[in-house]
């Protein structure tokens, strides 16, 4: 997937300047940045949801899965009912098979008749990538995808979605959380202001950080980085 | 399309107080119509005491009517429940069972009787009335006029009756009951027919021309109070009224009623269900994930509106079948029924979609639902004449924008041959369908939360 000079303004306001980035089959980018910086806006045009104000977006032939922050899902619904309502609408062939599947990658299958509401945080955002991967999609989009989780949720989820990048998915999510986006992060996408700070590995960040914030290069990686973005303006 | 609407039916069953409301909600409307329009309208309840004694009877003119023929008249036109006493008539007055209590004192008829003698004495009825509240009150005063008048009517028109006779008795003559004794009456005809053979057998000279100044004064007289014989007889109601109907038709007053409660029912549901399921397709954060290749923006409007008509559809009809239970409804017409329900279903959906996609929270938008719809319904039950001109153009406006009184106009039409045009009503109401549907169209366009 590429994105090329993205520019987003919302009211006048730019959200996104002039963003570009890429990311090759299997790979996992973190996109990283304080609130406001435009994280979302970046995902929610990579996923079609919203049209950029200038710049382009190229993806693979495959479908671009998109896994919104806040779960986009039915809770009156069951997590069967949800999973077969969006491989209908995706026009797969044999939903319920594609459900079976689903149900069997997020590990729900004991619990596919119950109503989304009565399910933890965590189990529905299992659900909402699954719809995310209903279309088969060679790139997966997440935005903020461990918000909310408990420590052994986020722990599952993790190792669901690098299972997902090592089958070939090319996985792209935002975080606030840095060392979440170091551990499981491949290459990482700085955003402040809707600007791009940095576009590298996690070890290239740190060498970023304590060339330009040597002050705190010692301390803890988020301290640096709170850092690093103080000494870049934001 | 069909996914997503099993999807709504799927999220309706499984709300159970919103599918419990669909339900109740038309069969309640239907129990309360129908009552209302089961009870004949025109009876109002009241108490009725009667004081006047058994064996009494009417005299108008010799002929003598029985006292009871009085309370017949009455509790022909209100429902009476016969008390006992003055008390047991206030305490029914002050508890609300009846809407007043009408008294007939012990001297009525003797004060009727004494309306054709000398020495007339007014008769007088008593009304006891509760009036705590304004419209109540209002609706009994009109109730008590229209009886009183109705009453004076009939008294005068016998009295007018026996002046009649009487005057006929002057002109031609006859048999006149007297204190049991019958007294022949010549007339003012026979007088001067008596008089004129007379008159030649007399000399030329005062007497002969006294005698024809009385032969000329009974012809002059008879002549004259034929002329007004009928004058005395349109004494009691002298004006006529003829009713012609200059502003369309309309169908009667119980057809009316079903008409608004089925429109009530249909606008509701269908507004608050399309408006509801479209804003929750915001609130469940779904509207994106939709529309990013899944459903076009106008299937998924198209999707809610028709969500709204299906069950509009059936509401309104398990409501007009629960109406059958009270009165009798003219199933011949059927279709003309489904294609009111439709096209007011259309309009009113689509305006529900506008609501939900301008406001896109489930709870405000149930809130905007009701605030809209119950003032639009109200204004468009205002019949013309009873507010000023320029406001009546105003609420005419108001209503003909929002699609409750076409499909109310709609619904009469399908109920009644007596109602409105359907044609035209269907034009006004695809024309809403249609423009509201472009609004909502418009507010989905920012309808996604980043």
């Amino acid at each position: 997937m590429e994105a090329l000079g993205l520019v987003k303004r919302y009211d006048g306001n730019e959200a996104l300047r002039g963003v570009s980035f890429e990311a090759g089959q299997g790979e996992r980018v973190a996109v990283i940045g304080p609130n406001g910086a435009g994280k979302t806006t970046l995902l929610s045009i990579l996923a079609g949801i919203l049209a950029p104000d200038r710049g382009e977006v190229s993806a693979p032939g495959g479908a671009v899965g998109w896994v919104p922050q806040q779960a986009a899902l039915y809770r009156r619904l069951t997590v069967e009912e949800n999973l077969l309502l969006f491989a209908r609408l995706e026009g797969r062939e044999d939903p319920r098979a594609s459900v079976e599947q689903m149900l069997d990658l997020i590990g729900l299958r004991e619990r596919r008749g119950e109503v989304l509401a009565r399910l933890s945080g965590g189990n529905q955002q299992r659900v909402n990538i699954a719809i995310g991967l209903l279309g088969r999609p060679a790139v997966l989009l997440l935005d903020e995808p461990s918000v909310g989780l408990d420590p052994r949720q986020r722990a599952r989820l993790w190792e669901f979605i690098c299972g997902l990048a090592a089958d070939g998915t090319t996985v792209v999510f935002s975080t606030h959380d840095i060392q979440e986006a170091e551990r499981y992060g491949d290459r990482l996408l700085v955003l402040a202001d809707g600007e791009a700070l940095f576009d590298g590995g996690a070890g290239q960040l740190r060498e970023a950080v304590r060339e330009q914030a040597p002050e705190a290069a010692d301390r803890d990686f988020e301290t640096a980085f709170v850092a690093y973005l103080h000494h870049r303006g934001h | 399309m069909r996914w997503l609407l099993l999807k709504d039916l799927q999220i309706l069953r499984r709300s159970p107080l919103q599918a419990a409301l669909l339900v109740v909600y038309p069969i309640l409307i239907a129990v309360l119509v129908g009552f209302a329009i089961s009870r004949d309208e025109d009876k109002t309840r009241i108490a009725y005491l009667n004081e006047v004694p058994a064996d009494a009877r009417i005299d108008v003119g010799g002929e003598q009517l029985p006292s009871a023929n009085v309370s017949e008249r009455i509790c022909r036109r209100v429902e009476c429940i016969d008390v006992a006493t003055r008390e047991e008539a206030i305490a029914e007055v002050e508890s609300g069972d009846v809407q007043a209590a009408l008294v007939l004192p012990a001297d009525l008829v003797s004060r009727i009787n004494s309306l054709s003698t000398f020495n007339p004495r007014t008769p007088q009825v008593e009304v006891l009335v509760n009036e705590d509240n304004p419209v109540k009150a209002q609706l009994v005063d009109d109730r008590i006029d229209a009886l009183l008048a109705e009453a004076n009517l009939a008294i005068a028109k016998r009295i007018a009756g026996e002046g009649s006779r009487y005057l006929a008795l002057v002109i031609d003559g006859g048999d006149f009951e007297v204190l049991g004794q019958t007294v022949r009456i010549l007339g003012l005809r026979t007088s001067a027919q008596l008089l004129g053979a007379l008159e030649p057998s007399l000399p030329q000279g005062a007497l002969r021309e006294s005698l024809a100044r009385v032969r000329k004064f009974a012809e002059q007289a008879r002549d004259n109070l034929d002329i007004a014989s009928p004058l005395i007889d349109r004494l009691a109601q002298p004006i006529a009224i003829e009713k012609v109907s200059v502003g369309g038709t309309s169908p009667p007053l119980d057809v009316f009623a079903i008409a608004v409660a089925a429109t009530i029912t249909l606008a509701f549901v269908t507004i608050l269900l399309v408006a509801g399921s479209l804003a929750l397709e915001r609130d469940e954060n779904a509207f994106p994930r939709l529309t990013r290749g899944l459903v076009s923006r106008t299937s998924l409007l198209g999707e809610k509106v028709l969500l709204g008509m299906l069950a509009g559809l059936v509401v309104t009809l398990l409501m007009l079948a629960g109406l059958e239970l009270f009165v009798s409804l003219r199933w011949e017409r059927f279709g003309l029924w489904l294609g009111a329900i439709v096209a007011g279903g259309a309009a009113l959906g689509a305006a529900g979609a506008a609501l939900g996609a301008a406001v896109r929270e489930v709870r405000a938008v149930s809130l905007l639902a009701f605030m809209v719809t119950l003032p639009v319904a109200f204004l468009s039950l205002i019949p013309s004449g009873a507010v000023g001109g320029g406001l009546f153009d105003a609420i005419e406006i108001v209503t003909a924008a929002f699609p409750f009184k076409p499909a109310l106009r709609a619904m009469e039409s399908a109920l009644d041959p007596a109602g409105p045009a359907f044609g035209p009503v269907l034009l006004h109401l695809a024309a809403l369908a249609v423009f509201y549907a472009a609004l909502a169209r418009l507010g989905l366009r920012r309808f996604t939360r980043i």
